[in-house]
């Protein structure tokens, strides 16, 4: 067969994935649950943690994805088993587009969605037991060089209602310097519609 | 299994095309060699007329479906459209254009286009079988459109449309009708008589034939103006030295097209039904799209709720087995299936769409293969999903 689309880590993770949940949810008590994406946007993903003195000691997971979603989780679980959750929560797309030996550009946003349903889930447990959040020790991307604002700054924005470049720079002052991070902005825009619908 | 996209060459086309490499000469020249490329190319734009029932010298060659629809939509635009007095009164003032919402992107692009212009441009809906919605149809034409552009056959579902009757109704309102047949001519049967259409595109490479050729049927005084200027060719429409190998293998491909189209149908249905109803049997809670009846019949176009297309897609594809999916991950863009968010299934259905188009190479004992394969990898699948509600 000639080259494949994704590489042979991906193309390994996709067939044989690792920790998938095979029980029913409550046949696997856990300790912290997240779940990211949207069934109507092509992706979807449930993370259960099992988590002992602030250590990830084990991991199951669910995907309703494409193949790069399937095989980023199922790295992901594996990365992140005897990971404390201070080291887990700041884990970005990246550091998962490394460990699959890389992915198509337009596949990384929409796909890997690890991270997020991750954070979710230590956030489920740091509720759950009353332990302090670690909300904004995520990693950030500085979209926006001149008024130093993030991507969470704009995903944060879009869950607050933001839909347009225009509403963005009303809140944050996106680009209202150079304006050069526009496009970037509005992929990511288009992005994050994908993830959490319209 | 996807066909739809493209076929391979027929050996017989194969040997026309190669033989017609060497018939170097331009079909232009009046020497013996370019008469003889001539003859060659009134042959085979003979072949093209009677696949299609027209008269040969209202067949143009192009380079293709898209550049057909193209010159269509161009002409919409041009002087050419009220050049007699009898035009003028038939056509002047005329600003709307009906198409659907299910053709092809060259279409659909066209369409815009022509609405950044300032025309008017309304999308048909269709149901959810992917049939055009009659009485809205009949409703806008009251508009006296200009043009009503509507696929013969979807690429993607395989709805059959009733052009006779959305053409009869077009010609009603004084408008221009051209069907797009790409996905129709070589499937079923085409008769630009018995539709009554204007124009009507097809395209070689659909019909075993090479790629980068293509027609376009004008009825005689339809009018039509040039993409491509500057040259006899075509009847001064379409400049461009004559492309004889794909105009031959073209003739060749439309020769056997016409010749085993009752053979390609009864074939292909059958193994669509073995696929169709093997699918059905062995896999829970899935839905077939398109209309039951009036539809292509090599396109089998299934929606796997729970597993995502692309996915599927990959998993087949490492067994050998070719298909295509509406899922937005597999198209670039990020949307899923135009013409399945159309029919209104939703875009769980769509991105867990995947679309079988069978050929006239394709054997019972490869449908069974598909069979064997495509059950365990839904399962699989579905297995890892977080739509529960589908675990088998």
């Amino acid at each position: 067969m000639s080259e494949w689309l994704y590489s042979d880590v991906v193309k390994d993770h996709f067939m044989n994935p690792k920790n998938v949940l095979s029980e029913d949810e409550a046949a696997w008590p856990n300790d912290g649950r997240g779940i990211v994406g949207n069934i109507k946007c092509g992706d979807q993903m449930l993370i259960l943690l099992r988590i002992k003195d602030r250590t990830i000691t084990d991991v199951r997971w669910k995907t309703y994805g494409c193949a790069s979603a399937i095989a980023s989780t199922s790295i992901l679980s594996e990365a992140i088993k005897g990971m404390s959750i201070d080291d887990a929560y700041t884990l970005k797309p990246e550091d998962i587009v490394a460990k699959l030996g890389g992915l198509p550009a337009n596949k990384i946003h929409c796909s890997v969605l690890g991270d997020k349903a991750l954070r979710s889930a230590i956030d489920d447990y740091l509720e759950k037991n009353s332990l302090p959040s670690l909300k904004g020790k995520e990693h950030a991307e500085v979209i926006c060089t001149c008024l130093n604002v993030t991507d969470r700054d704009i995903e944060d924005a879009y869950k607050a209602g933001d839909r347009t470049w225009e509403d963005l720079q009303a809140r944050t002052k996106i680009g209202t310097a150079c304006g050069g991070c526009k496009q970037k902005t509005l992929e990511l825009l288009h992005q994050l519609e994908h993830l959490y619908g319209e | 299994m996807d066909y739809n996209a493209t076929t391979p060459l027929d050996p017989q086309v194969r040997d026309i095309f190669i033989r017609e490499l060497d018939s170097f000469a331009n079909g232009s020249s009046m020497h013996e060699d370019g008469r003889k490329v001539a003859k060659d190319i009134f042959d085979a734009r003979s072949r093209i007329a009677e696949l299609i029932n027209s008269k040969p010298e209202e067949v143009i060659f192009t380079s293709g479906g898209s550049e057909s629809n193209n010159m269509v939509f161009n002409t919409m635009i041009s002087p050419v459209l009220t050049r007699t007095s009898l035009q003028k009164a038939a056509f002047g003032g005329r600003k709307t254009i009906i198409t659907t919402s299910i053709e092809h992107p060259c279409v659909m692009e066209s369409a815009k286009h022509l609405e950044s212009l300032g025309y008017t441009v309304h999308f048909l809906p269709v149901d959810g079988n992917g049939m055009v919605d009659i009485s809205v149809y009949r409703r806008l034409l009251a508009e006296k459109p200009l043009l009503v552009s509507i696929m013969m056959a979807n690429n993607e579902i395989g709805t059959i449309q009733d052009i006779k009757e959305l053409a009869l109704l077009a010609h009603n309102a004084g408008a221009l009708f051209h069907t797009d047949a790409v996905q129709a001519a070589g499937k079923i049967k085409v008769d630009v008589e018995d539709l009554g259409v204007d124009y009507l595109t097809l395209s070689c490479h659909k019909i075993y034939g090479p790629k980068g050729i293509g027609a376009l049927y004008i009825r005689k005084g339809a009018p039509i103006d040039s993409l491509i200027r500057g040259g006899h060719q075509e009847n001064g429409l379409r400049a461009g030295t004559y492309n004889g190998p794909s105009i031959a293998g073209f003739g060749e491909a439309a020769r056997l097209a016409r010749k085993n189209l009752e053979t390609y149908g009864k074939q292909t249905r059958a193994l669509r039904n073995r696929l169709r109803d093997g699918f059905l049997k062995e896999i829970p809670d899935i839905r077939i799209n398109g209309h039951p009846e009036k539809v292509l019949p090599n396109t089998l176009d299934v929606s796997f709720p729970g597993a995502e297309g692309e996915s599927i897609l990959l998993m087949l594809d490492i067994t050998g087995i070719s298909v295509s999916t509406g899922s937005a991950c597999a198209s670039g863009s990020l949307e899923p299936s135009h013409v399945l968010m159309a029919t209104g299934v939703g875009p769980e259905l769509a991105h867990g769409s995947i679309r079988f188009s069978l050929g006239k190479y394709t054997t019972e004992a490869e449908v069974d293969f598909v069979l064997s394969q495509v059950p365990q990898i839904i399962k699989k699948l579905r297995g890892f999903s977080t739509v529960s509600s589908h675990q088998a």
